[in-house]
């Protein structure tokens, strides 16, 4: 839920990165936050396990600017992918105001893809909120391995409601960018509606 | 579709900070959040010294919903206080709807006090949330809104 301090003359706003395990979740995150000047992030949370596997989720606060002088804040989260932290993934949906699915390319994961959007697309029900209806992105990662699944095919797996869909490779920052402005710009956008 | 903003008026966010400040008196604490339940900060009054209020507050929300999440699975409704004890420093959570009101304190308070003083403090943050949750709703309905002038420009300066 975007919440607007008019006293101290702030928008913040929650956006969730969803995806299969060892999809790029954590990566995109922790691009955004070695590409971004200091004095625009917070710290780099991780809750993660000994082997760096994200646990409970990954957090990080990032200041864009001002837009008709309110600061905007967007507060950046990942969940744990492994399919049984599914109660930890359904906590951090509370409150979400834009979502970025992170589809991993490699053609043995397409299984998992499909798996984790159902869980999404199901999560996102339980708490209230409709994948059509909310400021939504899909990033299909990992584009630059060498047995990708074709674009075409993973998105007419994948593709739910004419999303923006962006290729990437979140190890080097090739769309990570891309998708989380056109995240943000939804998230914005909506908030003009309201 | 996504949920209606959560606004603060100026005029509330002054109230909460004066519950703050005299809650922070009264139990001798360190420093007293109000955090939303999503993790955002809503308030603080205290000694922060170099902490990361954000994160803090991030956390500070994870906790109470990995712990409501628990209490569900043992046939609790809600754990509606969170207690963390340390050697010099403690950590009460005390849970209001849908915030969270924190308090840091050290050898200095004892947690019968924070709690105690919590309490009080508790009722007066959720009549003034209250009013503020229910102001949000009528003004996201206003045409007056500000944010329906944002334009597209608006948007993309943020990115340029």
């Amino acid at each position: 839920m975007t919440f607007i301090n008019y006293a101290s003359r702030e928008i913040n706003c929650k956006i969730v990165y969803y995806g299969p395990g060892l999809c790029g979740k954590t990566t995109n995150l922790q691009y955004i936050y070695d590409s971004t000047a200091p004095q625009a992030k917070g710290k780099l949370i991780s809750l993660a396990t000994e082997t760096d596997r994200t646990l409970f989720f990954d957090f990080m606060p990032l200041e864009l600017g001002t837009v008709r002088g309110f600061k905007t804040r967007f507060h950046l989260y990942t969940v744990p992918g492994q399919v049984y932290y599914d109660a930890s993934r359904k906590l951090i949906l509370k409150g979400v105001d834009g979502v970025v699915f992170v589809a991993d390319s490699q053609e043995e994961r397409m299984d998992a893809n499909i798996e984790s959007l159902y869980n999404l697309e199901e999560n996102l029900q339980t708490q209230g909120y409709d994948l059509s209806q909310i400021p939504y992105v899909l990033q299909l990662n990992k584009r630059d391995l060498p047995n990708v699944t074709p674009i075409e095919d993973l998105s007419s797996e994948l593709v739910r409601k004419g999303e923006p869909v962006f290729e990437a490779v979140a190890t080097n920052g090739t769309g990570v960018f891309d998708t989380l402005k056109a995240v943000a710009k939804q998230v914005l956008t909506e908030l003009r509606k309201t | 579709m996504a949920q209606s903003p959560f606004i603060i008026q100026e005029q509330q966010f002054q109230r909460i900070k004066i519950v703050l400040a005299r809650l922070c008196v009264e139990c001798a604490a360190r420093v007293v959040f109000l955090v939303d339940r999503d993790g955002q900060t809503i308030a603080f009054h205290g000694d922060i010294g170099d902490m990361d209020t954000t994160s803090f507050s991030s956390l500070a929300a994870g906790n109470v919903a990995a712990t409501s999440s628990m209490a569900k699975l043992i046939g609790e409704d809600v754990f509606p206080a969170v207690v963390h004890e340390g050697e010099r420093e403690s950590i009460f959570i005390s849970v209001i709807g849908r915030s969270l009101l924190v308090v840091v304190f050290d050898e200095r308070s004892t947690l019968g006090l924070v709690k105690l003083r919590t309490k009080r403090a508790s009722f007066e943050v959720a009549s003034i949330l209250d009013e503020a949750v229910a102001e949000s709703a009528a003004f996201s309905m206003s045409k007056n809104s500000i944010f329906a002038e944002i334009t597209d420009e608006d948007i993309d300066s943020l990115f340029s």
